[in-house]
């Protein structure tokens, strides 16, 4: 091509992309997902999970000036739990059941809306939720309540594959965001109080082939199996309905598994019931297993350890180390070494009264409560799914809190019957007649008065465990966090409060009552240079950006 | 699991096979003022015979007279009168009974609607009963369809996919769009035209419109958001790319290119 053709070619590819530079998203560009801070990739942010934005127009001294641009009304009243995507100006978000909208990043108007239709089978556990999506290419990828994955057109809204990853009847179920990872879209599936079998899958992103499956509780003829007795296995939960992490170095990604079924009667499922409460370590080309590290082994208390891997490079006791900090909700903060699982360091970070600590090892000194006396923290934990944060700025790992809050556990022995609950006992709250702090907010009036639980956001320093700092709240907190490159940390809570805090030292620099339980996480992005911050509450997602 | 879209984004047949929310709403006024369709289109009916045979035959058998009491063959129901009758029986089951609701879409309901009043001769309505095969070929090739209209996100946006169109439209709204596609052209879908202050051109099929804004799908497949006040002109288009096929194809094209849309059900 001569000089002028390709003057006049560029001209012509010029015109035709007249206000941003459209293009797909590739796999290079989830890698590097932190370099596009105008966009956010994927569900965490990046693959290393730490919810942490580059951009810094809006700064701790500014963050007064924050006022609302526009508001996205979902068309549902069940929980809105959506991070989510933004991609070169527009926004891709989810709303219950299983609605994928593409909005205007900088008006919130919609292009379009697919709706895909659940299963009446469907009856997933904790409400009719979604937390995200993912995208490679022009596709995008939806976990259903159903349990069916989803491969959606970015540009137009059209299902292009639908593949079915377990039955809904039997009370599986998938809330979290997919993670595509070098061309394939990983998920896992819910159903824990259902007496399903976990597992994790990797589908070919193009067809939606499945490439390889990973079973969380392991069978007879996989290593795990003898933490078992007998077919106690079969019905053993270990399910994952949070998104994982990658590293893309090592080659591995990593994955919290929820709790042993039935929740609450250990005495019926001997052993430590591997792969449960767990973090494991999976090579995302072929599914096997590098490493696990079990959190809570033989759970009794419903210890989830469904959180966000979240993955940090960092000295550790002086030398530069690849490093996983996790806030688990048995109420521990750990730190693991995430090219091996050796277990580093771990400190609580609530009140915690079933375990005394940890051993060299990383394993729980378990002391169990005697019967009817409350177990710290109680059914909900310390902490859950709610996304934390890592701020590479402040060095900081930060996190949304339940403290002072125990409950009495009481196991009662469980028949497994296909599609129904299989939690095998009670919980109930320490105070007597009160209501035991329920994992979402059931009305306008905060009837979890500080002496059932309050909320908080907490700021940990990783080299120690020790608390830098700690944001009180009367209630307890559902919402993830974000952090950014200026040091501003963006928080919600179950009261409606959206709140900007200094990163560094925890004081509130603005809130914005939205009305509604927060119970999603804040994510930034940039359009046409200006800086937003987003959050769901209620039933809405509300925009953010300084005032003009 | 069949998906299915809203309709301020729903596609339609062709850049402009569409105003069908228009005619669907005069179908169903139509509907509810008399007791039976004036006219039951043989693809629906054919269509509609596929459902029953996975769906109904299990209770009601393939000559739909297991219940006692009702005998489809014959026309005698226990409480259905008109069409709208049964398909407020097939969406809402009887209660205290075996027949449970179905979640069928306004599409299906009508294929097996026009089924159920042709079972005693399915092809009865004397219209050309049509082979999905055929249609899919006419779709890649004589028809030209495929050049603008992507099926289950292959293809190209320059018109709708229609992977699930089988789900939205009968077979009547199909042949109106087929044979009048500017007239029968859904709004919202209209090609729009937008210049802005500084002289650029964008031009695309809207998606969205409010007061202040609209939304759209540039030529180049790109979603686009526009502040009207930015433009300088903006123009809504009666026109369309779609050529009318109404002295292109014979009854039989006809018949077998609206059986092969009217199979495309969406991913599954």
């Amino acid at each position: 091509m001569n000089p002028s053709r390709l003057t006049r070619a560029s001209l012509v590819l010029a015109l035709a992309i007249p206000f941003a530079v459209h293009a797909q998203v590739t796999s290079d560009r989830l890698l590097h997902a932190t370099n596009e801070p105008q966009n956010w990739l994927l569900y965490s942010g990046s693959y290393a999970s730490q919810r942490y934005s580059l951009l810094k127009q809006i700064d701790p001294a500014n963050a007064k000036n924050l006022e609302l641009k526009w508001v996205f009304q979902a068309q549902s009243l069940q929980k809105f739990e959506t991070t989510p995507l933004v991609v070169d100006g527009i926004m891709y978000l989810t709303q219950s059941p299983n609605d994928v909208v593409a909005v205007d990043a900088k008006s919130g108007r919609a292009f379009w809306i697919y709706h895909y239709a659940t299963s009446p089978a469907a009856r997933p556990c904790c409400g009719i939720v979604n937390r995200g999506l993912a995208i490679l290419g022009d596709t995008l990828f939806m976990a259903t309540v159903d349990a069916h994955l989803v491969a959606i057109d970015a540009k137009d809204g059209h299902a292009v594959w639908n593949v079915k990853l377990a039955e809904a009847s039997a009370g599986y179920a998938a809330t979290m965001a997919p993670l595509v990872v070098k061309g394939k879209v990983i998920v896992g599936v819910a159903g824990g109080e259902f007496g399903v079998r976990g597992f994790i899958s990797a589908f070919d992103a193009e067809t939606g082939k499945q490439a390889w499956k990973f079973d969380t509780i392991p069978d007879p003829d996989q290593p795990g199996h003898d933490s078992w007795r007998g077919a106690d296995w079969e019905h053993g939960g270990g399910a994952v309905w949070m998104t994982g992490s990658y590293d893309p170095e090592l080659n591995l990604t990593y994955w919290g598994t929820g709790n042993p079924g039935p929740d609450f009667n250990a005495e019926q499922r001997q052993g430590d019931n591997l792969y449960s409460d767990s973090v494991l370590a999976l090579d995302p080309d072929t599914g096997k297993m590098k490493w696990y590290f079990q959190f809570s082994p033989h759970d009794p208390y419903d210890y989830d350890s469904v959180q966000v891997p979240v993955l940090a490079n960092a000295d550790w006791q002086g030398s530069p180390r690849k490093l996983m900090y996790w806030g688990n909700r048995n109420g521990f903060f750990y730190v693991l070494d995430r090219g091996t699982g050796k277990f580093l360091a771990g400190k609580p970070f609530v009140k915690v009264n079933w375990a005394s600590g940890l051993d060299a090892n990383g394993r729980p000194i378990t002391t169990p409560q005697p019967p009817g006396s409350p177990t710290y923290p109680g059914i909900q934990g310390g902490t859950n799914w709610y996304s934390p944060s890592y701020s590479p700025s402040t060095g900081l790992f930060y996190l949304s809190t339940w403290e002072d809050y125990g409950t009495i556990f009481e196991g009662v022995k469980a028949e497994y019957k296909e599609g129904t609950r299989f939690t095998g006992g009670a919980n109930t709250s320490p105070v007597p007649g009160a209501e035991n702090p329920a994992g979402t907010r059931t009305g306008p009036i905060n009837a979890y008065t500080e002496a059932m639980a309050h909320g908080g956001v907490v700021a940990i320093d990783p080299t120690t465990g020790d608390k830098k700092w700690k944001f009180e709240e009367h209630d307890v907190n559902t919402s993830g966090i974000l952090t950014t490159a200026s040091d501003l940390l963006f928080v919600g809570g179950r009261e409606g409060y959206f709140q900007a805090l200094n990163a560094r030292t925890g004081a509130l620099l603005w809130k914005q009552n939205l009305g509604g339980e927060i119970i999603a996480g804040p994510i930034s992005f940039e359009v046409d240079g200006k800086q937003y911050v987003t959050i769901a509450s209620g039933n809405s997602l509300f925009a953010f950006g300084l005032r003009e | 699991m069949r998906s299915r879209r809203s309709s301020f984004r729903v596609p339609l047949l062709l850049c402009a096979m569409v105003c069908l929310v228009c005619t669907l709403r005069g179908t169903a006024a139509r509907a509810q003022g008399q007791d039976r369709a004036p006219e039951y289109f043989p693809a629906d009916i054919q269509y509609g015979a596929q459902i029953f045979a996975s769906q109904c035959t299990a209770c009601h058998g393939t000559s739909g007279d297991l219940i006692p009491g009702v005998n489809f063959r014959a026309g005698v129901f226990k409480r259905v009168v008109s069409d709208n009758d049964l398909r407020a029986t097939i969406t809402n089951g009887v209660p205290g009974t075996e027949m449970r609701p179905f979640a069928f879409g306004p599409a299906e309901l009508t294929e097996i609607v026009s089924y159920l009043r042709n079972m005693s001769s399915p092809d009865a309505s004397g219209g050309v009963m049509g082979d999905a095969a055929r249609g899919q070929a006419i779709f890649a090739g004589a028809g030209n369809c495929a050049s603008c209209h992507a099926v289950n996100g292959k293809g190209p946006r320059v018109a709708p996919d229609l992977g699930d169109i089988g789900t939205l439209r009968t077979a009547e709204l199909l042949h109106r769009t087929l044979t009048d596609p500017a007239g029968s052209m859904l709004p919202v879908n209209r090609p729009v035209r937008a210049v802005t202050k500084d002289g650029k051109v964008i031009s695309g099929r809207r998606l969205n419109e409010d007061s202040y804004t609209v939304q759209l799908i540039d030529e180049n497949e790109h979603l686009v958001s526009l502040t009207k006040s930015d433009l300088r002109d903006f123009a809504v288009l009666k026109t369309t790319t779609m050529p009318p096929y109404k002295d292109k194809f014979n009854a039989q094209e006809f018949a077998d290119l609206e059986a092969y849309l009217l199979s495309l059900k969406g991913v599954k």
